[in-house]
């Protein structure tokens, strides 16, 4: 210890003169010798090859500004994506709380030193089932995705079947998490689309026999046309004594049908859009929610935290509903899994719901609904481009179909983003039967000015390639 | 009453607020938030669209949301955040497994930056660069940092890594032709309970390593475990224990000897960072949770990651896509031969990653050793002190010195009198702690479990010595303190009861108010 010390502010006990009475309080010479029981033969020596530390504040910070400063964001840009993750304005009190030091550095203190997060997270579900009209709703899992593949695995332990049906028209990432979580030990039946970009109830008929547990279906679908038929399909799938199992759009809620009108059991979906910053993907949260029939909560591998009286009359006291079904209370005996997943982004969430309000909602609904329509509809008077699901109605996303300018979506984007915008996503590849479409998606933060914007410069692109 | 300075105890109270359900907050007209303006032109040129949607797609009534204007919804998220105790304001060191160290505020700043937040994940990568190259970079120190080949990024937290572990476990066997074969998954009672719940999703049989006579998994047991039916083993080294596995090359020798693979659960590296890697000790794969070692907060738990590791010879079976670096150009990489996917959307908890990529270049290689280091160091140094707490011990083995955490016993001071570990965890509530006992089951009779990290100051670790000794004195002096704790917290002792019984169980506000099953 005479060489010289490397002494690091985030380490206060890096202080030499702080380890020697602390070695001497143990009875110890070093440190070192605390490390004897690790053999030689699996011992590193030497240094990691990483690049030399950026000790100084100062460094690191301009160091990742320099770094992060190469991103241009969609603020910069005009965006019109979203596919699994979406633009939307994050109010300043949601950040505010999501970044508060004791919510953000807390982690699984008892519900009495960590009351907010309790309550916090209880009044989160209790937001969002409102939002969903209905009774239960979990702590956050990690996305969409695991939510979706979790229902899954839930209608099969609760209909005591292994087959699943999933909609053609479901995300394709989802579906590769869907995929990859049940399909060693369940079998996965695609359902096909049908030329509105529904679910083809036909094929859904044909699919429906006495192994299949549910259905996963979303509503609005990927490519963002409302499900219709909903109500059918949940009664299909009823008088078969499968679940019907949907996916939705939580910021859609204010305005579209709730699920539980259309009967459906298992209800998932993503809290990033509400109050959660895209992040480059990071802002996920999957939430379930179901009705409160115990075969069905008793299912449920997610923590679900409850309300619960104390010793002291008026106090509002949390803690974990039936612990036991969890994988923290009985190890592989419980459902499926739990640990750390999305709970931070489920808190902003509610955050979101509770400045948003009943009218708030409905307003976010009305708004995208109105600028989606004016989008589509410009964007469908450009010549060669049109509405893949014109007759469909749609919610935030719709596919638009660019086969008619002999151009790909490829180099559409490309020259799009040369123009400073972010083209829609495109399908062809993960659905190459639409030919060439992309996956334009309108929410709140757009404007006039920013869809006239895109359909100039497709105008452009479009007749360019003419010339 | 003064802070007793010579005990080093505070005389703390939290704050509590008696704040009601935000549902009985707020005023019918109340808003929080005004929508941008839809623009004339565009009203004019759609009309209403709502009344155009089929009937059944139309929500006819509001959604019961509290209505609640903005300065409102933020006092009671503070007054929230009041009663929540995180690591930023207290000695966390008694949250064991969980390596609650600081999180660097400087990194937060970074990754709140528009720049990072207001990023697609589907914008072209050329207008992405910044955050792949953190990506990419973090993945290159991991790789330094365990002797792996490849990281991903995309699991969601520690368990959700095992979950993609045991996914590419599966696929590993099956592009062997020995998927059917392989059905067996070895752990042990010392690790995260996720090790063997995940497996079992993918259909996986677990078997279940106990311990021997010098606390660590048995290796005569696993010698017995092992066969062609072996897919792999989920090891974590140390265990919560905190005991060092000696054999761990040999565990993995005899999982290889029958074809199995080995996974390092080190979720929790902190003690042996620098020190020894995965590599070194034969694993096929290992992965660390971002938010426990690389400082990443835990945000009341997750958004997280769990950076998974792995060799050469598996890197084929990760999810995609990718972070690689093409010429000097970070590209997203799906061709992976044997992939098992996703395990997720896109690539992963990108503000986690660029926090601990930063965390990690604030340290570098030798202040990475000695976080390691001073963590050993503080755990000794609260063991020292522990085990001469009468009525405390540190079971399992006598060694002198364990690494990062011990997992100890009330169980004599239990037993004399009559108070609970869950007891004492809940006064310790009252002087501004927090204590975990431990995972399910209690193999460790009346567990707590401690471990200090690298971010706490002697003194801080005094302070709380000081506030294990008051509790162990009053747990004999006036035990009814403590068995009907806490007195000084946001809420006296919560009515579990009401929480396993279907008909009372209220998980959301409105069962709470229908099934009226119980008065608050």
């Amino acid at each position: 210890m005479n060489k010289k010390k490397f002494v690091h502010p985030y380490i206060p006990n890096s202080v030499p003169a702080v380890q020697e009475e602390m070695l001497k309080d143990i009875g110890a010479k070093s440190i070192d010798e605390m490390f004897d029981c690790i053999p030689e033969e699996i011992r590193f020596e030497g240094t990691m090859d990483m690049p030399k530390p950026l000790s100084s504040e100062y460094e690191l910070r301009r160091h990742m500004e320099a770094m992060m400063n190469k991103n241009v964001t969609c603020e910069e840009y005009i965006s019109f994506l979203g596919a699994g993750c979406y633009q939307h304005h994050v109010p300043a009190v949601c950040d505010e709380v999501g970044g508060r030091s004791e919510f953000l550095t807390a982690y699984a203190g008892e519900p009495y030193e960590d009351h907010g997060r309790f309550m916090s997270l209880f009044e989160y579900t209790s937001m969002m089932a409102e939002l969903l009209d209905v009774d239960v709703v979990n702590v956050p899992t990690y996305s969409w995705g695991q939510a979706s593949a979790t229902s899954l695995r839930m209608a099969g332990r609760i209909t005591k079947r292994d087959k699943v049906l999933i909609a053609g028209n479901i995300s394709p990432e989802r579906y590769m998490v869907m995929k990859n979580y049940c399909g060693t030990v369940m079998d996965i039946v695609m359902v096909s689309t049908n030329a509105q970009g529904t679910l083809d109830l036909d094929d859904l008929k044909s699919k429906i026999d006495g192994d299949v547990a549910g259905l996963y279906f979303e509503n609005p679908s990927y490519h963002g046309a409302l499900e219709v038929n909903a109500n059918e399909i949940s009664q299909l799938l009823h008088d078969n004594g499968s679940l019907s199992l949907v996916g939705v759009d939580p910021t859609s809620l204010g305005v579209i049908a709730p699920p539980s009108s259309y009967k459906v059991d298992i209800i998932t979906g993503d809290v990033q859009t509400l109050g959660n910053h895209m992040n480059y993907g990071g802002g996920m949260g999957g939430f379930i929610a179901s009705d409160d029939r115990e075969e069905v909560v008793m299912e449920y591998p997610s923590r679900l935290f409850g309300i619960a009286p104390t010793a002291k009359k008026g106090e509002l006291g949390f803690g974990d509903v039936a612990y036991d079904r969890t994988s923290f209370g009985v190890r592989e005996n419980g459902n499926e899994w739990v640990g750390t997943h999305a709970a931070l982004h489920g808190i902003i969430a509610g955050v979101y719901m509770a400045l948003m309000g009943p009218q708030g909602m409905e307003d976010l609904g009305q708004n995208i609904l109105k600028k989606g329509a004016y989008a589509a509809k410009r964007l469908n008077q450009i010549e060669g481009v049109a509405l893949k699901y014109p007759e469909t109605p749609f919610f935030k996303e719709f596919a638009v179909d660019f086969t008619g300018t002999g151009l790909s979506v490829e180099k559409i984007n490309k020259e799009l983003l040369n123009k400073g915008i972010f083209g829609g996503k495109d399908l062809s590849k993960d659905f190459p039967y639409m030919g060439q479409c992309a996956l334009y998606c309108v929410t709140e933060v757009q404007t006039k000015e920013t869809i006239d914007t895109l359909v100039s410069a497709l105008e452009e692109i479009v007749k360019g390639s003419e010339a | 009453m003064a802070m007793k300075r010579d005990q080093l105890l505070r005389n703390f109270h939290q704050a509590k607020w008696d704040e009601p359900c935000i549902f009985e907050l707020g005023t019918p007209g109340e808003r929080g938030q005004i929508l941008p303006e839809v623009e004339a032109d565009i009203e004019s040129e759609v009309g209403d669209v709502w009344a155009s949607l089929p009937e059944n797609m139309r929500r006819k009534e509001k959604a019961k949301l509290p209505e609640m204007a903005e300065m409102q919804v933020l006092r009671h998220y503070l007054r929230m955040s009041q009663a929540t105790l995180g690591a930023d304001l207290n000695v966390d060191v008694g949250q064991g497994t969980c390596t609650m160290k600081y999180s660097p505020k400087v990194n937060e700043k970074i990754a709140r930056s528009p720049k990072m937040t207001e990023t697609h994940p589907l914008q072209d990568v050329s207008t992405v660069q910044g955050t792949l190259e953190a990506v990419h970079g973090l993945d290159e120190i991991l790789q330094a940092v365990s002797g792996m080949d490849k990281f991903t990024f995309q699991p969601g937290g520690g368990s959700h890594a095992i979950w993609t572990i045991a996914s590419i476990m599966k696929a590993y066997h099956e592009a062997n032709g020995e998927g059917d074969q392989r059905d067996e998954i070895i752990t042990t009672i010392f690790s995260h309970p996720s090790n063997a719940a995940a497996p079992k999703v993918k259909g996986y049989k677990i078997i279940t390593l106990y311990y021997d006579e010098d606390g660590v998994p048995d290796f005569e047991a696993l010698k017995e475990a092992v066969s062609e039916r072996t897919a792999g083993i989920f090891v974590t080294n140390p265990e919560d224990t905190g005991i060092y596995n000696d054999k761990i090359k040999e565990f993995t020798r005899v999982v290889h000897e029958v074809g199995g693979l080995c996974a390092y659960d080190q979720a929790n590296l902190n003690g042996i960072m620098g020190i020894t890697r995965a590599k070194e000790a034969d694993f096929d794969m290992c992965f660390f949770n971002l938010h426990k070692t690389f400082s990443a907060p835990h945000g009341c738990g997750g958004p997280a990651c769990g950076a998974l590791g792995v060799t050469e010879k598996i890197k084929p079976f990760l999810p995609v896509p990718l972070v690689e670096k093409i010429g000097d150009q970070y590209q997203l990489d799906y061709d992976l031969p044997n992939s098992i996917g996703k395990v997720r959307g896109f690539i992963g908890t990108t503000p986690v990653i660029v926090k601990a990529y930063a965390w990690a270049r604030a340290l570098g290689s030798e202040g990475m050793t000695e976080a390691a280091k001073v963590a050993v160091l503080n755990n000794n140094y609260m063991l020292k002190h522990i085990r001469e707490i009468p009525g405390a011990t540190a079971p399992l083995s006598d060694v002198k010195y364990r690494i990062e955490q011990v997992r100890y016993s009330w169980i004599d001071l239990c037993e004399e009198t009559g108070v609970t570990t869950h007891d004492i965890s809940l006064r310790m509530a009252d002087y501004g702690f927090h204590l975990w006992s431990s995972h399910h089951p209690f193999i460790v009779p009346e567990p707590f479990t401690i471990e200090p990290t690298e971010s706490y100051s002697k003194n801080e670790l005094d302070e709380y010595l000081a506030g294990l000794r008051q509790v162990v004195k009053e747990c004999r002096e006036t035990p009814e303190i403590v068995k009907t704790a806490p007195h000084n917290s946001v809420i006296s002792r919560v009515d579990e009861t009401v929480l396993d019984d279907p008909s009372k169980w209220a998980i959301t506000w409105r069962l709470f108010k229908k099934k009226q099953g119980f008065e608050l």
